[in-house]
């Protein structure tokens, strides 16, 4: 049985404009053979979910470094709830503080890759992840 | 420098030595080879006054100023921003009070958007980032008790909002607009491929930065119009080699633009200053900042032909390297931004922020920016390096690599020309390309192993508790900022403000110049937001290319 490709939608909440890392981490995603959608900036929940939905994504990663982090996740996991998406992975990084992790995590958001994470832990994850739900 | 028969000898005796196979040379992050051993040989066409000159005078090389440190230091410049404007206050005069010589501020992201702190999309971002600046009132209230006609201000703003509200502050101290010195980055090209931070497209950007230039020329004779900034498009992932060329790049732009306004070359051209990055490979940064300035001299007179040396001079502020910070190991940040800041000073820096420790978590704490300014004046009083100008001058490595560096980015700089010059490159995302490949290079290298990061890839304590006294910005500032926003919009002159927003819509719809209009506008208390939906609807919106 051929196993399907990936799909990851790496999104850019908010109005921050540093792209480095959610760019980074999509082209890692995609040479480790998944379907990537990188949503650009200045992405709001909404378009998030959105976008999520349209694109039948497995799972979705917010990439955050304006310390926003934790009034964003909450809003995006609360929309996909709400739209009863809650089977997509919701994981993300950026700046984001061990305490912050901790209380993100006990919220409900799946992973949270802090600064020092290499993309090959999020590909290692999200493989392990979906290998284990097939 | 040598005769060409002690250049032959000592090339043979190099050979003999086995020094001239280097075919395992490690190469820097921007690709350059670096030999086990440099001789005169590798400066063997070396020129003392086509490549090195005297500092002070063409091709700047060895520095912009006649006396350099040994006249005046580097200003000590940390950059300061967040909450409300009380807070921000608060940070400038203790930055002050332990010893920085000149101001840097930086909005929040809804301000650099030109959002006002109550509109939705500012939500959860207000004071984040930076200092929430919605009016003339918040400008007051962050810069009350500082004097300003004695020390210079950067401030890390795109758009005339923020300057002219600067403006009308000064206005009503009663301070000449000539005697004022600071700096407005004022940068299109960094806010569109660098730190991405746009209100309007990069074309109406470069027009309303050009205002500034225009006003400042006639106005503003000790103002940087414009901080052409290298350092965004490094942090975003961008070599050293492609930091320079991305920035002068962004210079002749600018240079151009001043021109097609009616401008004379070295009427203004003096005053357009630079930002570049400081990272970890100490001797390839250092020679990057020699090799900026020459080749910013050559470009100058090849291309305007200038006429007033000014004109050719090179003068730049430095920030060492965020993207360098580790949340792992902590402290270790200390020793790099030490490092880093050496390699400002020994590359002849005017201008120095020096990041705090505790960075790669939040904006820095107190204890933090102390250590980090500390680190300045320790370069600056202890290390004796202020002594001497240009003191790496002369060594066959610096120069050789000095030349490198500026025969590869002038050969960038000609391929951006090929593209139709900066703004063409970045509306074709043809930097913001090379920016991503080259970052994404560099994180496969890190985890590779290639590239070594002490605490994270090497000697990395896997138990390590990352949790420290970080700086927290409590969501009660954002209400504190929203509960000054309606104070204003309630008390007031309603009439007058639309009267001052119409006038300025009209000039702008009339392709004038802005500035004058702006200070009108917001003297009369008008708010980012209502400037920045002002811009939008006068010249459109501007959405991410995406990769």
């Amino acid at each position: 049985m051929i196993k399907r490709k990936l799909r990851i939608l790496i999104a850019k909440p908010g109005l921050d404009g540093h792209d480095r890392g959610a760019r980074t981490v999509a082209f890692a995603l995609r040479d480790a053979g998944m379907e990537v959608i990188y949503s650009g900036l200045h992405q709001t929940p909404e378009m998030i979910v959105n976008t999520a939905l349209q694109e039948n994504v497995d799972a979705i990663g917010l990439s955050i470094l304006s310390g926003a982090h934790m009034t964003i996740f909450p809003k995006v996991q609360a929309l996909l709830k709400e739209k009863r998406l809650d089977n997509i992975l919701l994981f993300g990084g950026g700046v984001i503080p061990p305490e912050d992790v901790q209380r993100l995590k006990e919220q409900g958001i799946d992973e949270i890759f802090p600064p020092g994470s290499s993309t090959q832990s999020i590909i290692n994850y999200l493989n392990e992840t979906f290998s284990k739900s097939q | 420098m040598f005769d060409k028969e002690k250049i032959e000898a000592i090339k043979l005796e190099t050979e003999k030595e086995g020094f001239i196979d280097d075919s395992d040379s490690p190469l820097t992050g921007s690709g350059i080879p670096i030999k086990r051993l440099y001789v005169p040989v590798d400066i063997s066409r070396f020129d003392y006054f086509e490549d090195l000159g005297f500092p002070g005078k063409p091709p700047f090389t060895r520095g912009v100023y006649n006396e350099m440190y040994r006249k005046q230091l580097w200003t000590q410049r940390q950059v300061c921003g967040y909450g409300t404007a009380e807070e921000t206050n608060e940070r400038l005069r203790l930055l002050n009070k332990i010893g920085q010589t000149g101001l840097n501020i930086v909005p929040d992201t809804p301000t650099i958007y030109g959002l006002d702190s109550d509109d939705p999309l500012a939500e959860g971002e207000v004071g984040r980032e930076g200092v929430a600046i919605d009016s003339l009132e918040d400008m007051r209230d962050m810069l009350e008790g500082i004097p300003l006609d004695e020390v210079s201000i950067s401030i890390i703003y795109n758009y005339p909002i923020m300057f002219c509200m600067y403006l009308a502050v000064v206005e009503e101290r009663g301070i000449p607009l000539a005697d004022l010195a600071g700096t407005l980055q004022n940068d299109t090209f960094t806010i569109t491929a660098g730190a991405k931070a746009w209100i309007v497209p990069p074309k109406a950007s470069l027009k309303l930065s050009t205002d500034v230039v225009e006003f400042c020329t006639k106005y503003m004779p000790r103002w940087n119009p414009v901080s052409l900034v290298g350092y965004h498009y490094r942090e975003a992932g961008c070599t050293a080699v492609q930091e320079i060329a991305f920035t002068l790049s962004s210079g002749i732009a600018y240079v151009e633009a001043g021109l097609l306004r009616g401008l004379k070359v070295d009427e203004f051209a003096p005053r357009l200053s630079f930002f570049f990055d400081a990272h970890n490979d100490f001797f390839e940064e250092i020679c990057k900042f020699r090799a900026a300035r020459r080749l910013w001299a050559r470009l100058m007179r090849e291309r305007f032909n200038v006429q007033d040396p000014n004109s050719m001079r090179l003068r730049f502020h430095t920030q060492t390297a965020g993207c360098s910070l580790t949340a792992q190991q902590p402290l270790n940040n200390i020793v790099r931004t030490t490092i880093q800041a050496l390699a400002a000073v020994l590359g002849g820096t005017q201008s120095l922020h020096t990041n705090s420790y505790d960075e790669a978590l939040a904006l820095p704490s107190e204890e933090a920016v102390k250590i980090a300014l500390r680190t300045q004046q320790i370069i600056a009083y202890e290390s004796g390096i202020p002594r001497t100008i240009d003191p790496l001058a002369g060594s066959f490595f610096v120069e050789a690599l000095t030349n490198q560096i500026e025969s590869n980015a002038r050969e960038l700089i000609e391929k951006i020309d090929q593209v139709g010059g900066m703004l063409e490159a970045v509306g074709k995302n043809f930097v913001q390309r090379q920016i991503t490949e080259a970052g994404v290079k560099q994180q496969q290298r890190i985890e590779s192993g290639e590239e070594k990061v002490v605490g994270v890839n090497i000697f990395a304590e896997p138990n390590e508790n990352l949790r420290m006294e970080i700086m927290k910005i409590p969501l009660e500032l954002e209400q504190k900022q929203l509960a000054r926003l309606n104070k204003i919009r309630r008390e007031r002159d309603e009439n007058k403000t639309r009267r001052a927003l119409n006038n300025l819509e009209e000039v702008a719809r009339k392709g004038l110049n802005t500035i004058e209009a702006t200070i009108e506008a917001v003297k009369a208390l008008a708010t980012t937001g209502e400037i920045g939906a002002l811009y939008r609807r006068v010249y459109g919106n501007y959405t991410d290319p995406g990769l």
